[in-house]
């Protein structure tokens, strides 16, 4: 059976940092949403979260 | 140049991008001062509705702030990256000049549009998340879209995307929205067109040459002056009537009423100079462009002195108004 999964194109070693650097920003991003969501929640919800855990 | 044109744009990748290509991408300029404006409206509830909101929850709607408006640059710059291509000004922008492709920054806007909507509604509330959506597709949608390159009205009834930060932040401290924020707004609003209009008398070769129809390029450069000047004489007095709702104080109605002078002044001067035109004197183009520069100055003290006098204290009522 071939393989028709297209083939990654060759990156040089400049674009693959930055593709790195861009996938580690993307991350912290990620990240940062959710951190902000959970102070958003807890903050709204103010005594009433510890009370429940 | 219709819109398949522009959405079907490929521009060749010529250089890894940097973090300071995807902050480019999102107007950070412009983005300083929507939130600049957010902020006093947001500190202008407060101190005069007397509802207070949380710290924290005021940090994260004002976070939300500046990523809506971030994914509202990022969007009209993925559109907008054929005319980039083509003025000078705009052709070292990161989509034109081969650092992000054009589908990763409509990525990266829509993304951030429902991240900023959602941000804004859990910190806030729904009608200050409705007005931020609005206020996106207004620009990212309406403006950019449909106005830019149809009408030399574009700026005009463009301008509202502008004028809703302040609108947006009393509303996410009250939950509703009054007189005084939507005065915020019409200041915004009118400050608008003298201020784009001032840059394109001194770009308007460029934007001719990308088949934007600002009006200098459709009017000529005579009648953007006119306007420049109608507009100016409109906003002048418009600036100071806060002072007469209570929302400006002593600050605020001495600042709006000198830099509203100093503002009509330097209109005038371009009103009489033969800035836009053919051949316009070097003298004439300064004008223009201390015109521009004044009108960022204008809008920024204004909301500052706002600022000082709802988030610092120094709000005296001026006798015999409040």
């Amino acid at each position: 059976m071939s393989d028709d999964r297209p083939t990654p194109p060759d990156l040089d070693d400049e674009a693959r940092k930055a593709q790195k650097r861009r996938n580690l920003w993307l991350a912290l991003a990620l990240v940062a949403f959710v951190v902000l969501v959970i102070v958003t929640t807890m903050v709204r919800l103010g005594g009433g979260v510890p009370e429940r855990m | 140049m219709s819109s398949t044109d522009a959405s079907d744009l490929q521009l060749p990748r010529t250089r890894p991008a940097t973090a300071v290509d995807y902050v480019q991408l999102m107007k950070p300029r412009i983005m300083m001062l929507v939130v600049f404006t957010a902020l006093a409206g947001l500190v202008a509830a407060q101190s005069v509705t007397g509802v207070s909101i949380n710290p924290v929850m005021a940090g994260i709607a004002t976070l939300a702030v500046a990523l809506g408006s971030g994914a509202a640059g990022a969007i009209n710059m993925w559109y907008d990256a054929d005319i980039d291509s083509v003025m000078k000004r705009t052709s070292t922008r990161p989509i034109p000049s081969g650092a992000v492709p054009r589908d990763e920054a409509l990525a990266m806007g829509l993304i951030m549009s429902g991240v900023s909507v959602l941000l804004m509604w859990l910190a806030s509330n729904a009608l200050a998340a409705g007005l931020l959506a609005l206020s996106i597709a207004y620009y990212g949608w309406f403006y950019t879209m449909l106005l830019k390159r149809r009408t030399p009205q574009n700026i005009v009834v463009g301008g509202a995307a502008g004028a809703f930060p302040p609108v947006i932040g009393w509303a996410a401290v009250t939950g509703s929205t009054t007189l005084d924020a939507w005065l915020l707004f019409a200041i915004i609003f009118f400050w608008t067109p003298p201020h784009f209009w001032a840059l394109s008398l001194l770009a308007h070769k460029e934007y001719e040459k990308a088949g934007v129809p600002m009006l200098p390029v459709t009017h000529g450069a005579a009648a953007t002056r006119n306007q420049i000047l109608a507009y100016t004489i409109f906003l002048a007095p418009l600036g100071a009537l806060p002072v007469f709702t209570g929302l400006g104080g002593v600050v605020y109605a001495v600042v709006s009423v000198i830099l509203g002078a100093a503002f009509l002044y330097l209109a005038a001067r371009v009103w009489r100079s033969d800035a836009g035109d053919a051949g316009a004197a070097p003298a004439s183009l300064k004008k223009a462009k201390g015109l521009f520069g004044f009108s960022i100055l204008y809008l920024f003290l204004l909301f500052a002195a706002l600022i000082a006098e709802h988030g610092f204290g120094a709000y005296i009522a001026v006798p015999g108004l409040a």
